[in-house]
């Protein structure tokens, strides 16, 4: 394990690169997907279908192809930027689509007097959305939520493979294989590393679950 | 709930606002669609060398290509159904032991299946493909592939097979038992089967999840459809037609795999109802 | 109440399950076939037939042995690589390198349709020789000191050299010392010693690293990277795939020898390749296969390279 001990710093260095990535993508897929999920409940038809189209084809297509699309499909026609901008975007575009469908299934899950209250008062589609619904849904959505962001982190590894350096799984691309130093330490590391992350999410999730079960 | 909720059935002004909105997205929706085509345009994205030998069996690449494609995706499917059923075994085994084992046992489990839980899947297949060999264990490409998603997915079936026995009425356990049947027979045949029923939709949704992750095996050099997708595209440099193909071909065959999960989850409910 | 999980009198049981039954044993059975039948990554190689030993004699114990009772032997080499090791629609492997794989496989007396070629891009081929993945590699494979602590090179049967790859439109770039200056951005593959070496003269922020050389041809052609440096006969695949897009600066500035990637202390069999290679060099087998491959763009052909002692 003393490759491990050795190189704590480039470990270190990783896991805020793999924070740093998550961030992004996580304000940027959360917006994203709010607006998708909009969309979805919206009483404009096109717009429904947009966002049913989005989720469809999105949810069902692997992230390794979203990101291939972007990194080499875009620069075929002229749009480009530094690799690690096509591997946020890419993990961006694919996790909107399941925050859609978490935030969606939270707007069921308020009360459905609640938005006829709302409508009882006179409030418009948006208002009704804005001031009464989405903020109890935002409640119901944190859990699910929380579940896509776990994925979403686990997600960011494959942005390693594919080449984006500076994060946790690339660690063991230069260790193991530019260094030659054994596999299974190394890869122990990053598997430590990522434990780091996704552990206390996990607990975090867990107690919110719990605190919305009480006040329910 | 559904949509109507949010708003009330429109009358004639809503109605009329509504199609004014309507056509507004439509018509940008269009607009947005034709700047995408004028860009493809005019980065030459219509040419027809890139096209033909995806789609016009008259091209001299057309049999190649789809012989490629088409072993691609036997591999991928391969990859999945053994990933598929390997996970199942290993879940409902795991599963069994969460509920039944002593005190300290089943921590030791749901130790280890909080930290398969937290492994990203492309880590898991890395830590196959590199480590295994050093201790021996030369396997074919595939099963790296089928170790690594194993990992991950038998957990979260174990997961899903264990709310479904949790789930199954407190009776059957206690009818199995009045019929003097031993707590493995009760598991056995009274509750791994009702559990099994019921999470049939969670598991088929699993599917999706493990043949969508096969693709990581492009990383490793195994040459599922991804793969040989970019094996064809260094030789016809046409990289987004043959993504739009091959996406086409994961989003239809998930898709499917998809409505079966809700036709046999409505199938389920009604004969509960 | 309908009680579920109890479905006995609806569902004619017997007969349904059996069927079914049988139905996933023979999709069982299928997928089990289909794994034995050998689906990995391999490809089978075509080209010039080479003069394959009939039947040659191994002290016991050598890996020569070993290959030669096999008949069979799994080589590591490049998929995406042209002229040297490039998989093409058909399925097959083409190139230099799998041209001398199949000569020194030839010497074990196993004909090119017995030789299973497997993909180790460059960062992967110290492993896949030490973890017995492969027999040894043939994947422009420079000789260095680093690597030698972890394998042992047979050959080297080239002499490459590092040089740079522009748009042929690129005109501010001239060589490796211009890079600084153009503040060009610099494309090569994670792993390997031109990576490497090129931070001599590009800052570090400057380098982008992929896993394969043809992601930087991607790159350069949509802008995304000024240059691409590797040897000179990678970048002459990939200009000559490029339809003219691409042109090389022409200015090699190392001396990069490619050997032949072994277990590390295989002495006999280091000697036993070298003696095949010497071998294709006199009776011209090397010279056909280097002009039936690279030969293709290159102007001159070579001669085989001093070849190094075996340790």
């Amino acid at each position: 394990m003393g490759v491990i001990t050795d190189n704590l710093g480039l470990y270190a260095d990783g896991l805020l690169g793999t924070l740093e990535i998550c961030g992004l993508v996580a304000v940027a897929a959360l917006l994203l997907g709010i607006f998708l999920a909009g969309f979805r409940v919206s009483p404009v038809p096109p717009l429904r279908a947009v966002g049913t189209v989005y989720v469809t084809l999105v949810r069902n297509c692997p992230l390794t192809i979203v990101l291939f699309v972007f990194a080499f499909g875009l620069p075929e026609v002229g749009i480009n930027g530094a690799y690690i901008t096509f591997g946020v975007a890419g993990l961006t575009v694919y996790t909107a689509a399941f925050v859609c469908e978490a935030v969606r299934s939270g707007i069921g899950a308020v009360d459905a007097g609640q938005a006829e209250a709302a409508r009882a008062i006179g409030l418009t589609f948006s208002q009704s959305l804005r001031l009464v619904v989405l903020p109890q849904a935002l409640w119901a959505v944190l859990p699910p939520l929380g579940s896509v962001a776990i994925a979403m982190i686990k997600n960011s590894a494959i942005l390693g493979a594919f080449g984006v350096g500076g994060e946790l799984y690339s660690v063991a691309n230069t260790l193991n294989s530019a260094r030659g130093e054994p596999a299974l330490p190394v890869y122990t590391g990053v598997v430590i590393g990522y434990l780091i992350i996704i552990i206390p999410a996990g607990l975090l999730l867990l107690m919110m679950e719990k605190r919305l079960k009480a006040t329910r | 709930m559904n949509r109507s909720v949010l708003y009330d059935a429109p009358g004639p002004r809503g109605r009329r606002r509504i199609l004014v909105a309507s056509v507004a997205a439509a018509l940008i929706l269009v607009g947005l669609a034709a700047l995408a085509v004028r860009r493809l345009a005019t980065n030459g994205q219509f040419a027809g060398e890139k096209w033909s030998p995806l789609f016009d069996p008259n091209d001299v690449n057309f049999p190649d290509l789809w012989r490629l494609l088409g072993g691609g995706l036997l591999h991928t499917l391969t990859a999945a159904v053994l990933a598929m059923s390997l996970s199942l075994v290993l879940g409902v085994l795991i599963a069994m032991t969460r509920i039944s084992a002593s005190r300290w046992y089943r921590w030791a489990v749901v130790g280890v299946v909080e930290i398969l839980r937290g492994v990203p899947v492309v880590i898991a297949i890395f830590f196959a493909y590199q480590v295994l060999p050093t201790y021996g264990f030369r396997l074919p490409l595939l099963w790296y592939i089928v170790i690594g998603l194993t990992a991950y997915n038998s957990v979260v079936i174990s997961e899903i097979i264990r709310a479904g026995i949790l789930a199954v009425p407190r009776g059957q356990s206690d009818a199995a038992a009045a019929l003097g049947l031993t707590r493995g027979q009760t598991q056995r045949f009274i509750l791994l089967p009702q559990a099994f029923r019921s999470m049939l939709p969670a598991l088929i949704s699993q599917l999706v999840v493990i043949l969508k992750d096969t693709s990581i095996g492009a990383f490793i050099s195994y040459e599922e459809l991804l793969r040989r997708g970019l094996i064809i595209i260094q030789t016809l440099r046409n990289p987004i037609q043959t993504y739009l193909v091959i996406a086409a071909i994961f989003v239809l065959i998930n898709y499917l795999v998809g409505r079966l999960a809700i036709y046999v989850e409505a199938r389920l409910s009604a004969r509960r109802a | 109440m309908q009680v579920q999980g109890f479905p006995a009198q609806r569902y004619p049981l017997q007969s349904n399950s059996l069927r079914r039954r049988w139905f996933v044993t023979a999709a069982l059975a299928g997928v089990i076939a289909l794994v034995f039948s050998g689906c990995g990554g391999g490809g089978k190689a075509t080209g010039t037939p080479v003069g394959v030993q009939n039947k040659p004699t191994f002290a016991a114990g050598t890996t020569m042995a070993r290959l030669a009772e096999a008949g069979k032997v799994t080589v590591g080499t490049k998929f995406d690589q042209p002229l040297f090791g490039l998989k093409g629609l058909d399925g097959k492997v083409t190139g230099f390198d799998v041209e001398i794989a199949k000569i020194i496989s030839a010497g074990l007396g196993i004909n090119e349709s017995a030789i299973t070629f497997v993909e180790t891009p460059s960062s992967q081929r110290e492993g896949a020789i030490q973890q017995g993945k492969v027999d040894f590699v043939v994947a422009t494979y420079t000789i260095n000191d680093k690597r030698r602590q972890l394998v042992s090179f047979a050959g080297p049967y080239y002499q490459a050299g590092q040089d740079i790859m522009v748009k042929k439109e690129n005109t501010t770039i001239t060589g490796p010392e211009s890079l600084r200056t153009a503040k060009a951005k610099v494309c090569s593959v994670s792993g390997s010693t031109p990576a490497e070496k090129i931070k001599e003269y590009v800052d570090a922020s400057n380098i982008v690293l992929f896993d394969v050389y043809s992601k930087c041809a991607d790159a350069l052609r949509t802008g995304q990277v000024d240059a691409v440096t590797t040897d000179n006969v990678v970048l002459l695949g990939l200009a000559d795939s490029s339809g003219g897009a691409f042109k090389l600066i022409g200015k090699p500035f190392t001396v990069e020898p490619y050997g032949i990637g072994i277990k590390k202390g295989d002495i006999a069999f280091c000697q036993f390749i070298n003696e095949q290679l010497t071998a294709a060099s006199t009776d011209g087998r090397y010279a056909k296969a280097w002009e039936s491959t690279a030969g293709k763009v290159a102007r001159t052909t070579p001669t085989l390279p001093t070849l190094g002692a075996c340790s």
